[in-house]
């Protein structure tokens, strides 16, 4: 079942084509996720899609409802963490949370559980300006959290955060995932999407240029697959994918010179650039 | 109601650690509290200061701080995660107001007793506080939402809040400013408080919050609140 669908989206800003028929469809339970580069326009797509912005042209629905019909109930099924989204800078995680509580009337119980959800319990008093930038992410995602949604949308949950930080929030994905939640990812970290993701799709220009799986969009572009052979004189060969190679391995097997074989295969990064010719940045 | 009293909450605890803001609720008050017990001169008319920082207090306190708030929500993207989380511009204005207006009207009970008024006078006391606080509340409103950040709305509240809290002041001694302020209503809540208004002040503080009020409705419609 689709959670989110969207046909022919278009937005533009001025004479900026932002979106360009846009086409998507969100299964229930999957982790999607949007790659492309800063300004490719992943934030304006979540922002469509959640009923923040209107669109020019086209459809977004989720669980069948248009975007623009949103209701206040229909809001409560969806969790949204923007990269943008501030936090209470004076007042402590607690307090921030508490408003958040009290808008969608849940009690003090829900707001400890999710802080020991994402890990922020020691830090329930600890003003939000004293917090480090991966801990706001947290209490961010905590906010997320508090209606218990069933979508979640993320929009570059772990930007600028350090390896082990970043690992943290990704634990708190899967286990979403696990609990049967549908999560709506963007990053333009192409590992992270590689680890995460159940499909993708690749946003350039307002344009999506590729979607599937991670593992099928690289082999789809495999052309460019490798085979590196480690020599035992100690160097390296690296062989084309195709009859030749094959024949050069077969002879330096033969010979007994091919100590080690490994093949190369494309990743999303590789296959980003293929389509795009541009380079994932931040 | 619900996502305005929680506004409301949130702005109690927020301005307890907001030191700017929570000044300007406090100065005023406690300078005429000890200067109308500390210092007492010949010929100086009753309640002098009562009445010069009152109506310093209702140009000051009400719209520099509701500029404040807006705006920093609005630098620090936290107004977007409001309106995300179902509240709407209304009731985000409305939990502000309400909280800023009452902790000005918090202020006023402290010139109401230092005034020594009561009774009908009391209440009229009052009320002219009540009117300079709200059309104050929707001067800072406007500029609060018309800037982008707390910096550009500080540049133009500050001139604004001078000029609407030290015009009455100033023409006192003056009789051209006397002329120019009388367009503002800070000068005619000045002249009420002191006792000498006219239909004339009435009719200016009026004019004064229909134009803040479209005003307010152009600027909220060309800029939305976020």
């Amino acid at each position: 079942m689709n959670t989110i669908t969207a046909e022919k989206l278009k937005k533009s800003f001025g004479n900026k084509t932002v979106l360009d028929e846009i086409d998507l469809e969100i299964k229930s339970g999957e982790i999607f996720g949007l790659i492309g580069p800063s300004g490719a326009g992943k934030t304006t797509l979540i922002r469509i899609i959640t009923g923040q912005l209107t669109r020019d042209s086209g459809t977004a629905h989720i669980f069948g409802i248009d975007s623009t019909e949103l209701s206040q109930e229909d809001k409560a099924h969806y969790g949204i963490m923007m990269d943008d989204f501030g936090v209470y800078d004076r007042l402590s995680c607690f307090d921030n949370l508490k408003l958040f509580a009290r808008i969608y009337r849940v009690g003090n119980s829900r707001i400890n559980r999710v802080m020991n959800e994402v890990g922020l319990a020691d830090a329930a008093h600890t003003p939000a300006s004293k917090l480090s930038k991966g801990m706001k992410n947290r209490l961010r995602l905590a906010r997320a959290f508090m209606t218990e949604p069933d979508i979640l949308f993320l929009d570059e949950p772990t930007s600028g955060l350090d390896p082990a930080a970043a690992d943290g929030i990704h634990k708190m994905i899967l286990d979403k995932k696990a609990q049967g939640r549908t999560v709506f990812l963007t990053t333009h970290s192409m590992s992270e999407a590689q680890k995460l993701c159940d499909h993708i799709a690749m946003l350039c220009d307002g344009h999506i240029v590729e979607y599937g799986t991670p593992d099928d969009i690289c082999r789809r572009y495999d052309s460019k697959r490798s085979i590196m052979v480690h020599l035992t004189d100690g160097t390296d060969l690296v062989l084309e994918n195709s009859t030749k190679g094959a024949q050069r391995l077969c002879d330096l097997i033969k010979m007994g010179q091919a100590g080690s074989i490994h093949t190369s295969e494309p990743d999303l990064a590789e296959v980003f650039m293929e389509l795009t010719g541009k380079e994932l940045t931040a | 109601m619900r996502n305005i009293t929680a506004i409301f909450l949130k702005q109690i605890s927020d301005t307890l650690k907001n030191k700017p803001v929570l000044i300007q609720f406090i100065l005023f008050p406690a300078l005429t509290v000890i200067m109308e017990t500390c210092i007492k001169i010949d010929d100086m008319p009753e309640h002098f200061f009562v009445k010069l920082f009152a109506v310093m207090f209702t140009g000051m306190a009400p719209l520099t701080s509701i500029c404040s708030v807006i705006s920093e929500e609005k630098e620090k993207n936290t107004l977007r995660a409001l309106i995300m989380a179902n509240v709407r511009p209304a009731e985000y204005l409305a939990g502000v107001g309400a909280y800023i207006f009452l902790c000005c009207m918090g202020g006023t009970a402290v010139f109401a007793v230092m005034s020594g008024k009561s009774g009908k006078d009391l209440a009229i006391f009052v009320m002219i506080m009540a009117a300079g606080i709200i059309i104050s509340e929707l001067t800072g409103a406007v500029i609060g939402i018309a800037a982008d950040d707390q910096m550009a709305a500080t540049a133009v509240s500050m001139p604004v809040m001078m000029l609407l809290s030290f015009l009455p002041m100033l023409s006192m001694f003056n009789e051209t400013i006397k002329k120019i302020s009388s367009v503002f209503y800070s000068q005619q809540i000045s002249r009420l408080i002191n006792g000498d208004g006219t239909s004339e002040s009435t009719l200016v503080i009026g004019i004064n919050f229909i134009l803040l009020v479209i005003g307010f409705i152009v600027i909220y419609r060309k800029k939305g609140i976020e």
